[in-house]
């Protein structure tokens, strides 16, 4: 029954969507941090989405014939904004350098929502299929009554 | 699952077959529906349903290897080919999903599936008819 394929697919989906919602959630609370070098300063976060195929996917192909239908998603990596690091002159703060500069994040809000907003809708489109697919299973378990 | 004409329920099995694998494609999609790269992808039942019904034409082509070019193919194991969807819209990072028409297809495809499955109890329960000779069981 390849079906529960469709449960696995979706699951990745989800695992992937909710990971950018972490990194979202992260770069919104560190918009406004603030660090004594370029270095240290926060690089907002945003996960690299890969297509992942079905014989690399838990349960494999079905009666060694592997079909390429079921294709899930993978996180590879956790990749960190090269934007430039803004500094501000704010002499009385404790983290300020010798010159007197802290350094912010590169976080830009508006980008965030966006991911944010992207984000849960593909969320909530992978929670609709799982739902559906799970309806046509029990309906299939019903053959006959 | 079955041969094409399968004696107890004609091509509803294989139908069956090929929706389940429509829906699993198109669940891809959907969870794919932002990786860069991503093409999408889609069952062609047309197609699927042609070369069910050729299954019976002598002599095909065999195509012992996958990718390679044969003749109709052989659909019975759960050898039902995909297709690359023609984007509507294509975007910068190369992901050829469109999430409202996948959704549709989704959604459509449920229904074909549920349409099989009514198909396929009216059959059973034919059979159950002609076995009890009409007395309810």
């Amino acid at each position: 029954m390849s079906m529960f394929k469709i449960f696995d697919v979706a699951g990745s989906g989800m695992a992937a969507q909710s990971l950018r919602l972490n990194t979202t959630a992260s770069n919104l609370a560190n918009a406004n941090s603030v660090a004594s070098s370029p270095d240290k300063a926060y690089r907002a976060r945003e996960p690299l989405f890969a297509a992942m195929h079905a014989d690399a996917m838990a349960g494999g192909g079905d009666g060694g014939n592997a079909s390429d239908a079921a294709v899930g998603v993978q996180v590879t990596g956790i990749t960190t904004s090269q934007a430039a690091i803004p500094s501000h002159y704010e002499p009385g703060n404790p983290m300020a350098d010798a010159q007197g500069y802290v350094y912010g994040s590169n976080v830009n809000p508006i980008d965030e929502l966006v991911n944010m907003i992207s984000a849960s809708r593909s969320y909530q489109n992978d929670v609709e299929v799982m739902q559906s697919a799970k309806q046509l299973m029990l309906k299939t378990l019903d053959l006959g009554k | 699952m079955s041969h094409p004409t399968d004696p107890l329920f004609g091509i509803h099995a294989r139908a069956l077959d090929v929706w389940q694998r429509r829906a699993e494609a198109i669940a891809g999609n959907l969870a794919n529906a932002d990786t860069p790269d991503y093409k999408a992808r889609d069952v062609d039942f047309r197609k699927v349903l042609a070369q069910a019904g050729a299954q019976d034409a002598p002599l095909q082509l065999a195509a012992p290897s996958p990718g390679q070019i044969g003749g109709a193919g052989d659909t019975t194991n759960g050898n039902i080919p995909l297709e690359w969807r023609v984007p509507m819209q294509p975007s910068m990072d190369g992901n050829t999903v469109d999430t409202q028409a996948e959704q549709a297809a989704y959604a459509a495809n449920s229904v074909h599936y549920q349409a099989t499955l009514t198909f396929i109890t009216a059959q059973i329960q034919m059979l159950r008819t002609a076995i009890t000779g009409g007395s309810s069981s």
